[in-house]
């Protein structure tokens, strides 16, 4: 996947780099994303090197955090929403317009992440009424 | 134990000190300790060991475990399931209880001879030897190096042999796709799941959210601690009282312990 | 070799076959994905039983696989003459009901899409784990068994490549066996006789899919089989459906008396509902009794269809068999508390229900849809009809008029 995403990249520079020196005749058929960046020039490295090497940033942390229970790494995921979610939807996702979303819809590269993770900043999940959940569903067996 | 405090002091002051420097790492909770001495105190004397500093991995010198009293364990008290799942984010509705999750559930059992009665909590045992672990094919079921039993949902094909191998009913596999996650606990669908011990948590110097609950509700049914540590409460009650490892025919050794049965 | 033209009627039957398996195949993928969206809450599987339908499709065709190739080893390895022109399809079908029984399996994980990481990271404490190299290796050594069978210059080395097929099989259900055996939690399983028996119920299912392809492909070209021939492999398919059913008695017996399980063993043969029905209905009486019956009785065998219809018995006992052992295994629940009467609102202490959806039947069958497809394609293209040399036959010994 992150090989796919590096191609991916690759190929989305090299188009835009023909498109801007005018070397493809017209309007590219894709618009190209429009991010909104909340908190510009606080990221924890620069711009280039985010955009190139961010799934590798993620990953190691990943594996850093869950399997060797390292915690305060800069590269968390959860950093990343808390700065780039959206302040109109407060999450990273859910319109072309947000941080994850606007890009690698553009690059047509699946996102893994939000499977299992929240993509809104400073979520808090709101539990659950006992009636809802099989574990207290009526409490006395 | 007074020799602990005073680290724990230290070591919270060092990580939140580094910590400023992170954009949006997980909440100082070391810090917080420092300024709430009150709850510091309680954490401690539940916990018993420190925060671990930011960028310090899980140290095998510690091994986290539970007792858990049935004696003070009420028939239809479900305190500690409640507060598993709102600190987990467990909030989905299943049309088929079955299909839930479930990190944490009450048994009551019956002595078929006697009719003599108990009730107790019963989750991820977080075996030294855990069977869930040995099956997985591709290692995403793992003990951490402080005992924690943990799913790598990263690498999780959602096989479910751990649910075949687990003698306790402990793991569950989410049924459906999710979106009410908690930041801190990620969990999805097509992956096997189960109880953390709050590893989000007791990596913050806090103690997981059923204990805390039942403490804080006057039940005291549960303590949690690191069973290394000859100080620890745990280790002290365990070295005291007659507690019993489910199953213990199976040689699994087990971080969490009954009393009472 | 004379390459013979299929008539118009032939091409016809051919195409209306390959499009029913298709059918078949498509539909259990389509199911496949739509479980794989909307997460596995469209199937009948729960946290108690988690292991459905697909895992009793899937490990019968992997189990299967095993056994199928047998038929090519008694040739290669045991030096018998007559199984020599089956070793190709036995190969064949070999391939193909492991691909067949894998893509089930597969299908069904909840996360399909990541199947590749079974193949990337490995835990080699795990019986799956050993799986992830057993089966690729298989197929390999498969696939070079067929290379020297089919190849004039590697002739030289079919029995080399036989053996090692051979021996491998033999490793690999041990593994499938094992997946079962190693499993110290539950009260069905955790026993090392469940490799042997696996073995076991290899070579009976595995003959008797090969014998039912066999009898299709030679009713196809207005063949019949040898009458020397049929007694000989009525009689082994016999020989492995007793074999089978010694070892389930002995599994049952050792629950009974060595590891004490006698509330799961009555739950399983006398009080659990559908499982004691499919366990002697379905696998001791359609599933032994009555093929053996058919493959013994001096009258009956000799009749056309006999051994076929006993072959396909053989087949519907064996799901029965591993319908009983999978969801009734799961099905029981977990003794955590001996001597004591449990009950909790996660269905502790209580008997899990188990009823397939639609996808999950869809999916189920794909397996077989699969396995039917591609054995429609490969016997037209390779052409690994059984032909028997009569003179051969009979300087072996085996017609004797």
């Amino acid at each position: 996947m992150l090989r796919t995403f590096r191609l991916a990249v690759g190929v989305l520079s090299a188009v835009a780099a023909l498109v801007t020196t005018g070397a493809v005749a017209g309007e590219s058929r894709v618009p190209k994303p429009a991010i909104t960046i909340e908190n510009p020039g606080k990221c924890v490295a620069p711009v280039e090197e985010m955009r190139r090497n961010h799934m590798d940033m993620l990953k190691h942390t990943r594996d850093k955090t869950m399997r060797e229970g390292v915690r305060g790494m800069k590269t968390s995921l959860n950093g990343c929403i808390e700065c780039h979610a959206s302040k109109k939807t407060g999450s990273v996702l859910g319109s072309n317009e947000n941080f994850c979303q606007s890009c690698h819809a553009y690059a047509a590269v699946k996102l893994d992440c939000w499977d299992c993770h929240q993509p809104k900043a400073n979520y808090k999940a709101t539990g659950t009424a006992p009636a809802d959940h099989p574990g207290t569903a009526g409490a006395k067996p | 134990m007074s020799e602990h405090h005073i680290n724990t002091e230290k070591d919270s002051g060092n990580g939140g000190a580094s910590r400023r420097n992170f954009i949006g790492a997980v909440a100082a909770a070391g810090g917080l300790a420092a300024i709430a001495p009150g709850i510091h105190l309680v954490q401690v004397s539940q916990a018993n060991t420190p925060p671990r500093p930011a960028g310090e991995a899980a140290s095998k010198a510690v091994r986290w475990g539970m007792l858990i009293d049935t004696t003070k364990c009420a028939s239809g008290c479900t305190d500690c399931v409640k507060a598993c799942a709102t600190e987990n984010g467990i909030n989905e509705t299943v049309k088929d209880a079955r299909q839930g999750s479930q990190w944490i559930r009450k048994i009551d059992i019956k002595e078929v001879k006697t009719g003599r009665t108990h009730s107790l909590p019963m989750l991820c045992q977080h075996c030294a030897n855990p069977p869930c672990v040995d099956v997985c094919p591709t290692g995403a079921s793992m003990k951490r190096a402080d005992g924690i039993v943990l799913v790598d949902r990263h690498i999780c094909i959602g096989c479910r042999y751990c649910m075949m191998a687990c003698p306790y009913k402990a793991r569950s596999f989410v049924h459906q796709p999710l979106t009410e996650q908690n930041p801190e606990v990620p969990r999805g669908q097509g992956c096997v799941e189960s109880c953390t011990f709050c590893v989000h948590r007791v990596d913050k110097g806090q103690i997981p959210a059923c204990v805390e609950t039942c403490t804080k509700e006057g039940h005291n049914a549960m303590l949690f601690g690191d069973l290394n540590d000859p100080n620890s409460e745990i280790s002290r009650r365990v070295a005291q009282v007659t507690t019993t490892q489910v199953r213990a025919d199976l040689k699994l050794d087990l971080g969490v312990r009954y009393q009472g049965i | 070799m004379k390459i013979e033209q299929y008539t118009p009627a032939e091409e016809r039957l051919f195409y209306i076959l390959l499009a029913l398996g298709g059918l078949v195949s498509a539909l259990g993928l389509a199911a496949a994905y739509y479980m794989e969206h909307s997460g596995h809450v469209v199937t009948g599987m729960t946290n108690q039983v988690f292991w459905g339908l697909p895992h009793v499709f899937g490990i019968f065709l992997i189990v299967a696989a095993s056994g199928v190739l047998n038929v090519a080893s008694i040739g290669s390895v045991f030096g018998k003459k007559a199984y020599k022109p089956r070793a190709p399809l036995s190969g064949l079908l070999a391939i193909i009901m492991l691909a067949a029984g894998l893509a089930i399996i597969m299908l069904d994980l909840g996360r399909a899409d990541r199947v590749l990481i079974a193949a990337t990271h490995v835990n080699l404490t795990s019986v799956f784990g050993w799986n992830m190299i057993l089966y690729p290796v298989f197929f390999g050594l498969v696939g070079l068994y067929l290379w020297t069978l089919m190849d004039r210059r590697m002739n030289a080395y079919y029995k080399a490549a036989g053996f090692s097929a051979f021996i491998w099989r033999l490793v690999m259900t041990t593994g499938t066996g094992s997946i079962f055996g190693f499993v110290v939690a539950r009260q069905a399983y955790q026993s090392a006789i469940l490799a042997p028996m696996f073995i076991i119920m290899s070579f009976a299912w595995g003959l008797a899919v090969f014998l039912l392809v066999q009898r299709s492909m030679y009713a196809w070209n207005n063949m019949e089989l040898n009458p020397a021939l049929r007694q000989r492999l009525k009689n082994l398919l016999g020989t492995f459906i007793t074999a089978v059913l010694y070892f389930v008695i002995v599994y049952h017996l050792t629950n009974i008396y060595y590891a004490k399980e006698t509330a799961f063993e009555h739950f399983i043969l006398v009080s659990g509902g559908v499982y004691p029905l499919l366990f002697w209905g379905g696998y001791v009486v359609v599933g032994t009794l009555l093929p053996l019956f058919l493959l013994y009785h001096p009258a009956i065998w000799q009749k056309s269809g006999a051994v076929s219809f006993a072959a396909a018995l053989t087949i519907i006992g064996g799901l029965c068999q591993l319908y009983v052992f999978i969801i009734g295994g799961q099905a029981f629940p977990l003794e955590m508390f001996p001597g004591m009467e449990v009950t909790s609102t996660f269905f502790d202490g209580a008997i899990g229900t188990y009823v397939p959806s639609v996808p999950e039947i869809l999916l189920s069958l794909s397996g077989i849809g699969i396995g039917f497809t591609l054995t429609v394609i490969g016997v037209r293209v390779l052409r690994f009809l059984p032909q028997d040399d009569v003179a051969m036959l009979k300087d072996a010994g085996y017609l004797h008029d």
